[in-house]
């Protein structure tokens, strides 16, 4: 028996395709960013490299930059906690705003849908607010409010406050969402107020949930004050930016020890509040 | 007659005592920053708020400016591209001796140095990269190169030893040698996680890009911090702008690409 | 001579004693069917002609190599010489049937050209032959996860036939193929043994199969060999005796057992 000719790969031309559109971006690509390997090994970069490398050792562990660098740290996790605390004040309002879960249309008696074409435009601008606030990344943020407000902690508390309010009030009002609906629903039925039925029908069964992606913001808050130190606002960052300035790879040394220990320090309070819910 | 009524339940002390410390530790902060926040609402403060926002508007919409924008933000796109693009192929190499295919010493070593590279964060990259090749953009892919390679390194060994091995060892059984049988047997099964991660990873590089360049390493981040340093403030607005842009960019073509490549 | 087990056992890491003193010798080109119950150790004595297992005593010969004693190297060339059928055909699920089967020449093929057969597969021809004559030409370009269990199995068997081995060790190659099909699929893997004196020891769920289209069946229960005989001198006794903790013989339709 004789089979037919099989016929051809039908993968073959897309797969060509898309090699020759690959590199045909990818060559403008490398010329855009300046690809340019042989930079690394420039005479004058190397030399100061090797420079600031040599500054690396031995660390700097004298009392007064001990000291501050102490200070430095307190400074960065009140940085880290209190901007989430003005994130939750504005967070959370907006999350109930823009969550479906409370909507009284759910439970409606007539499906009159001009009634509810207010509630549904509000709860669209609550997510698009929610949305606003999330776009520009914090250190964006961080770097206008120092031009604004001088440097220091307080703009970085600021910057954490409007973007992480757009992430846990998206995040909250997708985890209400997808909670158990019954509950809340047999209470608005029965007549509840839309905040008692959130109290009583829904968040016994999100809390752990809610808590779980607070504390995992805070964890990434206390990273987002140390990259914001770098445009000036406060805390272990500004001190970093202002060693590497000043190429003193001791004292770089030092402070990135400080940040390893603290993120494994906040990994570790988040891993506890986390199991304790 | 008088019903015996079941004992109260007993106090949580902790969740008490866990309270109160959070509570403690949030006004401390506070009052740590010695940050008022009634200070921030008070007449003058919102008047100064106003002016500063309002310097914004109208923002520049020049010809001349609008040309360097479109400069800088193609320059920021091929930094988080190209960035990423070697994250993967660098994250690839290490990810198959961090998932233990090559002993356990190469595992240990392997796992350390990808923990090294996404421990630092990518500004910091950033400084050293500048320091090592120079300002501009190439310092900026270099930062965003070391650290998201870390980052996939982990994920791709992640799940490299999620995936079940019957493929590969059918392949081994039947003569073929190790990269064969990984090329064969193993990569169809990871190629659409790893992809997915790459494609999210591009989306978090994108943000960060854009503001490398606060440092030094190029694109919109640097023409930024120009402008809010000369206190030109219409040309940041319309900077900004462009970032917004370009981050809605991305996020459409990395969902895109993720539905054509499903 | 093709194989050749002398007093293997195999007691695997979770202390079940899979195989207990198997003597078993094949010549080449021979076909044997081996049957028993659930559990006898089937599978595990493929896995050790393929030199997938060690055995914990007893020695190893296959294709004239001791497994045990030979290097790297030599192990690779004997492997791609043993051809071995899964009963769940180990296919990555996005993979295309096409690449599936070309890559039963992997053990052969030089580096370059394996990698270079994913990009373009290079034996486009050489795998629609196969292909055809396990009755699946039409899905040469189809992903794996589109196809049936009875269809997937049909491809692994078609990536053997394309490898050309000269030993196939099949584990229940037709379990969840079409009755109708899991005749024309033996007839294929027997063509094969007559055509290159390849020898064929399949395992085998339903005793008229081995029955109707091998000449030597060897009966297996709880890791011993109970018989090794020529076809027509197995009785419905012997066969009863093998399957006594089942209950029934299983068959092809579930239909009663006709002996001769």
């Amino acid at each position: 028996m004789n089979p037919r000719t099989p016929p051809r790969d039908p993968a073959l031309l897309p797969r060509l395709s898309l090699t020759v559109l690959a590199l045909a971006v990818l060559w403008p690509m490398l010329l855009l960013a300046e690809f340019n390997p042989a930079a690394l090994f420039d005479a004058k970069n190397l030399k100061v490299m090797r420079h600031f490398l040599a500054t690396f050792l031995p660390p700097d562990f004298s009392p007064d930059f001990l000291q501050l660098i102490a200070t430095a740290t307190l400074e960065t996790l009140a940085i880290a906690t209190a901007g989430i605390a003005l994130a939750m004040c504005l967070g959370v309002p907006l999350a109930l705003i823009a969550t479906r879960s409370l909507s009284l249309s759910q439970i409606a008696m007539r499906a009159d849908s001009r009634r509810w074409q207010g509630s549904d435009a509000l709860r669209w601008a609550g997510r698009g607010v929610l949305m606003l606030l999330r776009g520009i990344p914090e250190i964006v943020w961080a770097l206008l409010l120092v031009r604004a407000l001088g440097l220091g902690p307080a703009a970085g508390v600021l910057a954490l406050a409007i973007t992480y309010s757009g992430m846990l009030g998206k995040v909250y009002a997708e985890i209400l969402e997808s909670g158990d609906a019954r509950p809340t629903l047999a209470l608005l039925e029965s007549g509840s107020g839309r905040l008692a039925a959130l109290g009583y029908g829904l968040l016994p069964g999100v809390l752990r949930e809610l808590t779980s992606y607070t504390v995992y913001r805070w964890e990434c808050a206390v990273r987002a004050s140390i990259i914001m130190g770098f445009v000036g606002a406060g805390g272990l960052g500004q001190l970093m930016e202002l060693s590497m300035r000043m190429l003193n790879g001791g004292e770089v040394v030092t402070i990135f020890i400080t940040f390893l220990l603290m993120v494994m320090l906040a990994d570790g309070i988040s891993h506890v509040l986390r199991k304790m819910t | 007659m008088k019903q015996n009524m079941p004992p109260r339940p007993r106090y949580c002390l902790t969740c008490a005592a866990t309270l109160c410390a959070l509570m403690v530790a949030v006004i401390g902060s506070f009052w740590y920053l010695s940050l008022e926040v009634g200070g921030l609402f008070t007449a003058a403060s919102l008047r100064h708020i106003a002016q500063f926002v309002g310097s914004f508007f109208p923002a520049d919409f020049s010809h001349a400016h609008t040309a360097k924008i479109w400069q800088g933000a193609l320059e920021t796109l091929a930094i988080s591209a190209l960035g990423t693009l070697l994250a993967v192929i660098v994250g690839m190499l290490l990810a198959l001796p961090a998932s233990g295919r090559a002993g356990r010493i190469a595992k240990s070593l392997t796992r350390f140095l990808l923990n090294f590279l996404r421990s630092v964060p990518e500004l910091v990259w950033a400084t050293l990269m500048v320091l090592a090749a120079g300002l501009g953009p190439f310092a900026g892919t270099l930062a965003l190169a070391l650290h998201t390679s870390g980052v996939l390194g982990r994920l791709f060994a992640e799940t490299l030893e999620n995936t079940p091995t019957a493929a590969a060892a059918a392949l081994a059984d039947s003569g073929a040698v190790a990269t064969t049988a990984f090329f064969y047997g193993t990569l169809p099964q990871v190629l659409p996680q790893l992809l997915a991660y790459s494609l999210y990873r591009w989306e978090m590089n994108i943000r960060m890009a854009a503001v490398l360049g606060f440092v030094g390493a190029g694109g919109l981040g640097q023409m930024l911090y120009f402008s809010l340093s000369l206190f030109q403030m219409p040309q940041a607005c319309t900077v900004i702008l462009a970032m917004l842009f370009l981050v809605a960019v991305v996020d459409g073509s990395s969902a895109w690409l993720r539905k054509l490549l499903a | 001579m093709s194989f050749h087990l002398e007093q293997a056992s195999l007691t695997h890491s979770d202390g079940n004693r899979a195989l207990e003193n198997i003597s078993l010798t094949a010549a080449h080109g021979e076909r044997i069917a081996l049957i028993g119950p659930s559990g006898a150790g089937k599978t595990s004595l493929l896995r050790l002609l393929a030199t997938s297992l060690s055995p914990s005593s007893g020695a190893v010969s296959v294709l004239n190599h001791a497994p045990a004693q030979i290097d790297v190297n030599a192990l690779k060339n004997l492997r791609s010489r043993i051809g071995m059928v899964h009963q769940a055909p180990p296919l990555p699920p996005r993979q295309r049937v096409i690449t599936a089967v070309l890559a039963g020449r992997l053990g052969r093929w030089p580096l370059w050209k394996s990698l270079l057969s994913l990009l373009y597969p290079l034996d486009i021809i050489g795998a629609h032959q196969q292909l055809a004559r396990m009755g699946i030409a039409d899905r040469l370009y189809d992903r794996c996860d589109k196809l049936s269990g009875g269809q997937l199995q049909r491809v692994g068997v078609a990536r053997v036939l394309y490898q050309q081995p000269d030993l196939i060790l099949a584990d229940e190659p037709v379990s969840a193929v079409d009755p109708t099909l899991a005749d024309q699929v033996l007839v294929e893997l027997l063509v094969e043994t007559r055509s290159r004196q390849v020898t064929l020891i399949a395992s085998l769920h339903a005793v008229d199969l081995a029955l109707k289209h091998f000449p030597r069946i060897v009966g297996l229960r709880a890791g011993h060999i109970i018989f090794d005989l020529p076809a027509q001198q197995i009785t419905a006794a012997l066969l009863r005796d093998l399957y006594a903790t089942e209950g029934t013989l299983p068959t092809q339709d579930n239909r009663p057992l006709m002996l001769p």
